[in-house]
């Protein structure tokens, strides 16, 4: 551009954008200060710039999430685990689960305590002391409930009877996760003790573990993961009580 | 190949950062539009010429998938049946997406998809024109007033819902 070239709404893109030539940066500085209507333009530009980043550029420090895959060009297609080798996610969790599968690394336990055991805890306080709305659906609809979170949920999902250990179904509720939805199913005593069992699919992948425990306070969580699906059962119950229960999801489930 | 797939997967991360910001924030529908970008991309590696422009190549693809998505999304209907009980929902009303979504998304939310493209490459990826016209299949000239009515749009957005706080944004 030659000097003294008028100044375009072109010239003013690029100059908030940075694309401009040191040269004709100048030229438009020059421009700006006499036109300070337009200086105030750029001005919102450039933090419409900086907005845009700010929400966005998180993004680019975030784990890999396990479905997305580099497809790998061989004979035949075969997918390579792109996790596998570039995320804390599958070093720490997935390689240590393979080699093994009775323990949990420590990373693996952070990521489940985020995804999978804090949000299942925090409904299970939301929701069991609620007298008239405890669920969004009646454990009589439990047909319904079925087909309607696994179609949410994107994947198949079944309701334990555990009438065995004294508990009645409740019912279900949809609920948002930290990532993404997730269902909680409530179960009730005939003394009105309730537990409940939230189930979410996640950033984990297709994966197993064995059962971990964690307490809070008088709130106690067993939670495992198989196949695609993350489980949380919290209660208010001792370890050994909500263990037997665990035991018992875990083999209607399988 | 070994090589190319490792080059791929460092531009991962700026894919997905993309396709979040043009797929409204839903992350599953933005990592699924990744997915499909790289399955593509492997499928028509022979067509990257060697030593060209990884990045533009595979946003070019992106492109071309998120048009074909905006296409479907036009002809197909506005409610969705979620099950056999006939629950009908909005998509608008997605109680999951409104909780994620503030300010510069919502914002971004309102633009046509090809100005939400425009911005996107220049603020986001940081593209020279020249690159963003090219993998948009546009001319320089429609790059630069799709950019100026987006800009435009989000300013007065921003500026209607705080109007004191995009001259503090720094």
């Amino acid at each position: 551009m030659s000097y003294n070239a008028p100044v375009s709404q072109t010239d003013l893109q690029a100059y908030a954008d940075g694309q401009l030539s040191p040269m004709r940066r100048r030229e438009v500085e020059e421009y700006l200060k006499k036109n300070p209507e337009m200086a105030s333009m750029i001005e919102d530009y450039k933090n419409i710039n900086d907005a845009v980043h700010k929400y966005f550029d998180p993004i680019l420090e975030e784990p890999l999430p396990a479905q997305i895959t580099v497809p790998v060009h061989s004979n035949r297609l075969k997918l390579l685990r792109v996790a596998a080798v570039s995320s804390w996610l599958a070093l720490g969790g997935v390689i240590g689960w393979q080699l093994h599968p009775a323990t949990v690394t420590l990373t693996t336990v952070d990521m489940l305590t985020a995804h999978l055991v804090k949000p299942a805890a925090f409904a299970h306080v939301i929701y069991t002391p609620e007298v008239r709305h405890p669920v969004e659906v009646s454990g009589k609809e439990h047909e319904h409930m079925v087909k309607w979170l696994s179609k949410r949920l994107k994947t198949m999902l079944q309701i334990p009877d555990l009438r065995d250990h004294g508990y009645e179904l409740v019912g279900g509720r949809l609920l948002p996760s930290t990532d993404r939805m997730a269902a909680q199913f409530m179960y009730q005593r005939s003394d009105g003790v309730r537990i409940t069992l939230y189930n979410r699919r996640g950033v984990w992948g297709n994966k197993a573990t064995s059962f971990q425990f964690t307490k809070e306070k008088d709130t106690a969580v067993f939670y495992w993961i198989d196949g695609p699906l993350g489980f949380a059962l919290v209660g208010n119950l001792s370890k050994r009580d909500l263990l037997k229960i665990s035991e018992s999801v875990y083999q209607q489930l399988n | 190949m070994a090589k190319y797939s490792e080059q791929v997967t460092s531009f991962i991360p700026h894919l997905r950062r993309y396709a979040r910001a043009l797929m409204g924030g839903d992350i599953m529908a933005a990592d699924d539009l990744v997915q499909d970008c790289l399955e593509r991309a492997l499928s028509r590696i022979h067509l990257w010429r060697k030593g060209s422009d990884l990045r533009a190549w595979l946003f070019t693809i992106m492109h071309n998938l998120y048009a074909n998505h905006i296409r479907k999304l036009s002809t197909a209907p506005k409610f969705v049946d979620l099950d056999s009980d006939n629950i009908r929902m909005n998509d608008n009303s997605n109680a999951e997406r409104d909780l994620e979504i503030r300010d510069i998304q919502q914002a971004i939310n309102t633009l046509t998809p090809d100005q939400r493209e425009v911005l996107l490459l220049v603020t986001l990826e940081g593209l020279p024109y020249r690159e963003v016209a090219t993998i948009l299949g546009m001319p320089e000239g429609t790059v630069m007033s799709k950019l100026s009515r987006a800009r435009e749009k989000l300013r007065v957005i921003m500026q209607m819902e705080n109007p004191k706080r995009l001259r503090r944004v720094k």
